[in-house]
């Protein structure tokens, strides 16, 4: 099994914020790995911190076997990394297709325009936005920015995708909806690290799930173990009877 | 596809230029030739402007400061070494383009008002330069000699000659800022307008995307200032780097809108063509730098996508057209 991501005990510090404290985990290739945590637990920072846009204080962190540590969120995207944000950032002034393009032509593939045109109704139509192909993303409400959020993030065709709170504010078949299409894209050979507050989603699609509590790594194992850590159920979930109801579909 | 529907964006802005170079072929007159002068400029110099404001999103308040240096680089080679008109504009336009690789170097990764702030203190700071730098002439500057112009067929030839000139100059204003816009390049750049840290996630190389843009948009000034003070004769630093100038240009870009080809043009043209009535009127013509300002502050206001920007927002079908 290649090791596609390897996280060695990451540290980062905001001033006096102790934001992540020796995080170490390693990502095999095709796999999910469940990011969880009480808000405020530095999962969007770790994000951050594997993508470029901040750079550790100490440890290192291994893409493809290549050190990354310093590297810029540019070069990551170039290098097959793509995430989507947990408040969109879409590019307002531009339309649907415009923006996925953008993923396709600066990614790891850098496609060209006639190329990147032809990727982006593809990936548009894969999660179901091509009815608002010609519209312009600002115009969008929050469940399809998320989608296009990710299509951008998809027309790299990356290698690892990180995937930051894409259920939050959905209704309950829009989730249902896109759980499918994160499961689809696995299967695509897509790793994938996810960010999800809603337990029983998290549970069902990871392989494996990370559970950070004040930037430490409180426990790692299959949903299974982790639904069962002491730990985790006391710092995490509160009641112990809770993590048993959240294994059970609804 | 057919070729017109292929640069069907292009349509417009050429038809939009191609009529303000007609106008005094048809009409004979030399003062409405030295008036669609003033127009080209201005379409250049707002085209050029488009680039970095309009694709980019970066607030040039000084831009002119590339005219300005451009100009002063071309008109020493021309009166000093003897170089031609033409490889004098090709230097001047090369210097710029050089001035602008080396302050986005340095400047670029402001943001917002720190980034505007700084280009308002280039300009200043090297209209000061130029005041004490004998080699250009100091405060005095440099004033060509009459019998260049002879090279040209005569002072009067010179003037048509530049007239032709700044056509060209349009055109080619025009072209580059259509191939940006429709390229991967532009993408990239509107990628950084919309939102520089999101592009940056999606791969954008950021700081060489801004710096390119910042030069392929200083470029062009500098021919413009090299043409514009050879036909005037003399280069001064308070004529080459006249702060009210730059956002006389930003008033043409917001006015036109900003981000499309075809904006910067109407912009230009309107904007002359109204501060020509003004300067000639009773009332006005003291005040007028005034009432661009007002103009500014309108359009930030009520249409900030400015009168093209404005028209694209409105249907799918408006967007194709107006590029």
């Amino acid at each position: 099994m290649t090791l596609l991501l390897q996280v060695q005990g990451v540290t980062k510090r905001f001033g006096g914020l102790q934001a992540l404290t020796q995080v170490t985990f390693d990502l095999p290739a095709g796999q999910i790995l469940g990011l969880i945590g009480p808000n405020g637990a530095g999962k969007t920072t770790l994000f951050n911190t594997i993508n470029g846009v901040y750079h550790p204080e100490e440890g290192r962190i291994l893409f493809q076997g290549k050190d990354i540590t310093q590297n810029k969120p540019y070069q990551l995207a170039q290098a097959g990394m793509a995430r989507t944000h947990q408040i969109v950032q879409p590019l307002n002034e531009l339309t649907v297709r415009e923006n996925v393009m953008v993923g396709a032509c600066f990614g790891r593939e850098k496609q060209n325009l006639l190329k990147a045109a032809s990727i982006a109704d593809e990936v548009l139509n894969f999660v179901g936005l091509s009815a608002k192909i010609d519209q312009l993303a600002g115009s969008l409400n929050v469940a399809q920015k998320k989608r296009l959020e990710m299509a951008r993030a998809l027309a790299a065709h990356p290698h690892l995708l990180l995937l930051d709170e894409v259920l939050a504010g959905l209704n309950l078949s829009e989730i249902d909806g896109m759980i499918q299409m994160v499961l689809d894209i696995r299967s695509q050979g897509i790793t994938i690290i996810m960010i999800e507050h809603l337990m029983k989603a998290v549970m069902n699609v990871s392989d494996r799930i990370l559970v950070l509590d004040y930037g430490m790594q409180i426990a790692e194992g299959t949903p299974q173990e982790i639904a069962n850590h002491p730990q985790v159920i006391e710092a995490y979930l509160g009641d112990p009877k809770l993590a048993a109801k959240l294994m059970e579909d609804d | 596809m057919k070729l017109w529907q292929r640069y069907r964006g292009l349509i417009l802005p050429v038809i939009a230029v191609a009529a303000i170079a007609l106008w005094p072929v048809i009409t004979g007159k030399p003062a409405d030739r030295e008036s669609a002068f003033t127009i080209l400029k201005a379409v250049a110099l707002a085209t050029s402007l488009n680039i970095l404001l309009g694709y980019t999103g970066y607030v040039s308040f000084g831009h002119i400061v590339f005219y300005g240096f451009g100009g002063y680089v071309g008109i020493f080679l021309l009166s000093e070494h003897g170089w031609s008109l033409y490889s004098s504009m090709l230097a001047g336009g090369i210097a710029s383009g050089i001035l602008a690789f080396l302050l986005g170097k340095a400047i670029l990764h402001l943001r917002g008002g720190y980034f505007a702030l700084a280009t308002i203190g280039i300009n200043e700071a090297m209209k000061a330069f130029i005041n004490n730098f004998d080699l250009f002439g100091g405060s005095t500057g440099i004033t060509l000699h009459f019998s260049i112009y002879k090279l040209y067929g005569g002072a009067a030839q010179a003037l048509q000659t530049a007239f032709y000139v700044s056509i060209g100059l349009a055109f080619f204003a025009v072209l580059l800022s259509y191939m940006v816009r429709t390229s991967k390049f532009g993408l990239g750049l509107l990628a950084i307008r919309e939102n520089e840290d999101a592009a940056e996630v999606m791969g954008v190389f950021a700081p060489n995307a801004k710096t390119w843009a910042y030069v392929l948009s200083a470029i062009i000034p500098g021919m413009i200032g090299v043409l514009f003070f050879f036909k005037n004769g003399n280069v001064e630093p308070h004529d080459a780097f006249p702060l009210h100038a730059s956002i006389e240009l930003l008033v043409m870009v917001m006015l036109g809108g900003q981000g499309t080809v075809l904006g910067p043009i109407l912009g230009a043209f309107a904007y002359q063509g109204m501060r020509g009535y003004l300067v000639t009127s009773d009332f006005f013509k003291d005040i007028q730098l005034s009432v661009s300002g007002a103009l500014l502050l309108l359009i930030v206001l009520f249409i900030p996508a400015g009168a093209v920007g404005w028209l694209r927002q409105r249907s799918a079908l408006l967007r194709r057209i107006l590029a």
